[in-house]
C-alpha cells in the first residue's frame, strides 16, 4: 500500500552509529527489542487503514460482525458502486475537491505574493503591516465572534467560507519571506533595472524561483483543506455545501438509517439483494472512510519530503 | 532607486512641469520630486497588499468587536441593537452561580488534565527519535517513519471513524475478545465515562507521536559526528552516547516546544473532543473549546460562550507573553 519513501533530505549519509567492530554483547538484544518495538508501532499505525480497506471490499455480513481481520473475505466492489447513489455523496465529493483545489491555489498565490511583498523595504510602513499580519497567529477572538463575523459578511452557507478566510496564512507568509530573503538580491535588482514593475518581477522572476517552498505550502494547504471539518460544522447548514469529512461524520452517526435507505433504493431497482452485498451501517462507513482517506494515503509518501521540509522551516522560525 | 541619479526621468520631468508656477526650480524642489516618486512607489506597494490587509482585518481583527456580545444578552433574532446591555452579568455568573461554577470547574479540570497529560508525554517523541536513530537499516527506518507519520495527516473525523470500527461494541476488538472467549458481553470502549482522559491521550499520541519525532530526527542529523566519534574513542557505550550526547542536543528544541505548549494549555482545540463526545463521556471530555461550542452553538447561550471565549483568549495571550519572557531569559532569544 505505502511505498518506501525516498530518503529524507535532512538525513545526510553519516557515520554516527558505531562500526560493527565495536559491537558489544548487548547490541544484539537491544537491536531485537528496538526493531520489534518499531515494527509494532508501524503496524499499530498502518493496520487501521488496512482494516478499513479490506472491510470495504469484503462481504458486508462478515464485516458487520468484525470477522474480516487479516484478509478480505468474499471480495466484491459493489459497495463502491452502490455508495455513489447515496444522497449527498457526489455533491460532497465535488465540494471537497473544489475547496481543496481552489483553496490551495488561492492560499499559495497569496502566501507567495505577500511573502515577497513583505521583503520590499520601500513599502510604506512595511514592518507595521508585517507585524499586524504575524500577530494574528497568537490570538483568536473565539468561536462565537467568528460566527457572528461570518454571518455579518454573508459567508455562512456559502462555498466561499471555505476559501476566503483561509487565504492569508501568516505562517506560510513567514516561510515564503524567509525563502525570498535568502534569494540573491541581484535577481530582483536586475529585473528592476530592465524596467520590470513589481508585479512583473514577482510573476516572471521571483515566483518561478520559489517552487520548492511553494510546494511545501501547497501540500500543507491541500491536506488542511481536504481534512477540514470544523468550518462546515460551524458555518454551513446547507446540505449541498457539506464536505466529505462532514458527511463522513454524519454517516458515522446515522449510518443505520442510511443503510436502510440504500437497501430501499436497491429494492426499488428490483435487484436481488444478498446478505453479502446489501448495505450495512458498517459497510457504508468503511467505504466512505476509504474514499476520504485514499487521497491522503496516496499523496503522503510521494510528498513526504515536502512535509518534512515544512516542519523544519517552521521550526527555524517557530 | 538611486540608480537613476543624474539622468532626468519622466517622473521628474512631470514633476518639474508644475514647478514653473513657482519662482525658481531650486535644487530642493528637485530633490523633493525624487522623494515624491519614491513615496508614490512605496504607497503603490502598500496598495498592492491592501486587499490582503483587508482580509486580515476582516477575519482576525474585526471579530474582536464581537467581544461586546459578552456584555449583552445577545439574541440573534433581535440583533445587537435589539439585545439588552447587561454589563458584567455573564462574568459574575461564572463565579456566583454554584451550578455554573461546578460546571466550569469540571471543564477547566478536563482542559488542564488533557494539557498536563500532553506535557507529561512530551518527551515521548524525543525518545522515539533517539531510538529510531539507532535503527541501522535505512529502508526500515524510512518505512517506520512514513507509517507512523501518516495518522497525523488524517482528520479527527477519520480517527473517530477508525476508533468506531475498532472499538465499538460490534467492532474488531470486541469481536476478537469475544471469539477468544475472554468476554461474553461486549466492552463499551467508547460509550463510557471511564478512562476518558486516557483514551483521548492515547488517540492524540497515535495521531501525533511519529510526526512529533520528525523534528528531533532532524536535530539528531545535525549533531556533529565528531562528537560521537570522540565519545566512542573515550569508550562510551550506546546508552551513554544517547544520554550524554544526543539527549542534551535535543533539549533546546524540546524546551521551546514545551514552553509553547504551556502557553497554549487552554487551547486544546475542539475537533478531537467534539467527534469523540457522546452522552456517556460528556462530563469528562468537555474541554474549554468544546464547552464554548456546546453552550454557544448548541445551547444558544451566545453571550456566555463569548464571555468564556474572551477570558480564554486574554489568558492565552498573557501566558504566551510570559512564556516568551521566560524563554528570552533562558535562551537569550524570543520564541515568537
Amino acid at each position: 500500500m505505502v511505498t518506501t519513501p525516498s530518503p529524507l533530505p535532512v538525513r545526510k549519509p553519516r557515520k554516527s552509529t558505531p562500526p560493527s567492530s565495536q559491537r558489544t554483547r548487548g547490541d544484539i538484544p537491544f537491536a531485537i527489542v528496538n526493531y520489534t518495538g518499531f515494527l509494532l508501532m508501524a503496524l499499530l499505525c498502518a493496520y487501521p487503514f488496512y482494516y478499513l480497506i479490506i472491510n470495504s471490499v469484503s462481504a458486508n455480513d462478515a464485516s458487520a460482525l468484525g470477522d474480516v481481520r487479516l484478509l478480505p473475505q468474499g471480495l466484491h466492489l459493489s459497495n463502491y458502486e452502490q455508495i455513489a447513489g447515496l444522497q449527498g455523496l457526489s455533491s460532497a465529493a465535488i465540494v471537497s475537491v473544489a475547496r481543496t483545489v481552489i483553496g490551495t491555489v488561492c492560499t499559495v498565490l497569496a502566501s507567495a505574493f505577500l511573502g515577497f511583498m513583505f521583503t520590499q523595504e520601500r513599502m510604506w510602513k512595511r514592518s507595521l503591516w508585517y507585524r499586524l499580519t504575524i500577530f494574528t497567529m497568537y490570538f483568536s477572538a473565539g468561536l462565537i465572534p467568528m460566527y457572528i463575523t461570518m454571518k455579518t459578511l454573508g459567508l455562512t452557507n456559502s462555498f466561499w467560507v471555505y476559501i476566503i478566510p483561509l487565504i492569508v496564512q501568516p505562517f506560510n507568509i513567514i516561510l515564503v519571506k524567509t525563502y525570498v530573503e535568502a534569494m540573491p538580491r541581484s535577481l530582483q535588482e536586475a529585473a528592476e533595472i530592465d524596467g520590470a514593475g513589481t508585479f512583473r518581477t514577482f510573476f516572471r522572476i521571483i515566483l518561478p524561483n520559489m517552487t520548492p517552498i511553494l510546494a511545501t505550502v501547497a501540500i500543507f494547504t491541500a491536506v488542511t483543506q481536504w481534512n477540514s471539518f470544523q468550518d462546515t460544522l460551524l458555518y454551513v447548514t446547507d446540505q449541498s455545501l457539506y464536505s466529505l469529512q462532514y458527511l463522513l461524520y454524519t454517516y458515522t452517526n446515522q449510518a443505520s438509517s442510511l443503510a436502510q435507505a440504500a437497501q430501499n433504493a436497491q429494492g426499488n431497482l428490483g435487484s436481488i439483494v444478498s446478505a453479502a452485498t446489501s448495505q450495512t451501517p458498517t459497510s457504508i462507513r468503511m467505504t466512505v472512510a476509504v474514499i476520504v482517506v485514499l487521497p491522503i494515503i496516496f499523496i503522503y509518501p510521494l510528498f513526504q519530503r515536502y512535509f518534512v521540509k515544512g516542519i523544519m522551516l517552521g521550526a527555524v522560525k517557530g | 532607486m538611486s540608480l537613476t541619479q543624474g539622468t532626468p526621468t519622466t517622473a521628474e520631468a512631470n514633476a518639474a512641469a508644475p514647478a514653473k508656477l513657482r519662482p525658481a526650480p531650486d535644487p530642493r524642489r528637485r530633490r523633493g520630486s525624487r522623494e515624491v516618486r519614491s513615496a508614490q512607489s512605496s504607497k503603490t506597494l502598500f496598495l498592492m497588499i491592501l486587499p490582503f490587509l483587508v482580509l486580515i482585518f476582516l477575519f482576525s481583527y474585526l471579530p474582536l468587536a464581537g467581544w461586546v456580545t459578552a456584555f449583552y444578552d445577545y439574541r440573534p433574532a433581535l440583533g445587537m441593537s435589539g439585545s439588552e446591555f447587561v454589563g458584567f452579568q455573564w462574568f459574575e455568573m461564572l463565579v456566583s452561580s454554584p451550578t455554573q461554577m461546578q460546571q466550569i470547574g469540571q471543564v477547566l479540570t478536563n482542559t488542564l488534565a488533557m494539557s498536563f497529560l500532553g506535557f507529561a508525554t512530551s518527551l515521548l517523541p524525543v525518545f522515539f527519535a533517539m531510538l529510531l536513530n539507532e535503527i541501522r537499516a535505512p529502508w526500515f527506518r524510512n518505512s517506520v517513519q512514513t507509517l507512523t507519520t501518516l495518522p497525523n495527516f488524517i482528520s479527527w473525523v477519520l480517527v473517530y471513524m477508525i476508533a468506531f470500527s475498532l472499538f465499538s461494541t460490534s467492532g474488531l476488538v470486541n469481536s476478537v475478545l469475544h471469539d477468544s472467549g475472554l468476554i461474553t458481553t461486549p466492552i463499551k470502549f467508547l460509550d463510557t465515562d471511564q478512562h476518558v482522559w486516557l483514551a483521548m491521550l492515547l488517540w492524540s499520541l497515535w495521531k501525533g507521536l511519529g510526526w512529533g519525532a520528525i523534528l528531533y530526527l532532524a536535530a539528531i542529523a545535525a549533531i556533529d559526528p565528531a562528537l560521537y566519534e570522540s565519545a566512542r574513542i573515550d569508550g562510551a557505550g550506546r546508552f551513554q552516547i544517547m544520554r550524554y550526547i544526543t539527549f542534551p542536543h535535543l533539549m533546546p528544541t524540546y524546551v521551546v516546544l514545551l514552553v509553547l505548549s504551556i502557553a497554549n494549555m487552554l487551547n486544546n482545540g475542539m475537533e478531537q473532543y467534539y467527534v469523540f463526545q457522546n452522552a456517556f463521556n460528556k462530563e469528562y471530555i468537555q474541554v474549554l473549546d468544546l464547552y464554548v461550542y456546546n453552550i454557544g452553538i448548541t445551547g444558544n447561550s451566545l453571550s456566555m460562550a463569548t464571555a468564556i471565549g474572551m477570558l480564554k483568549s486574554l489568558i492565552s495571550v498573557l501566558l504566551l507573553v510570559a512564556a516568551n519572557a521566560v524563554a528570552k531569559r533562558a535562551r537569550g532569544t524570543s520564541i515568537i
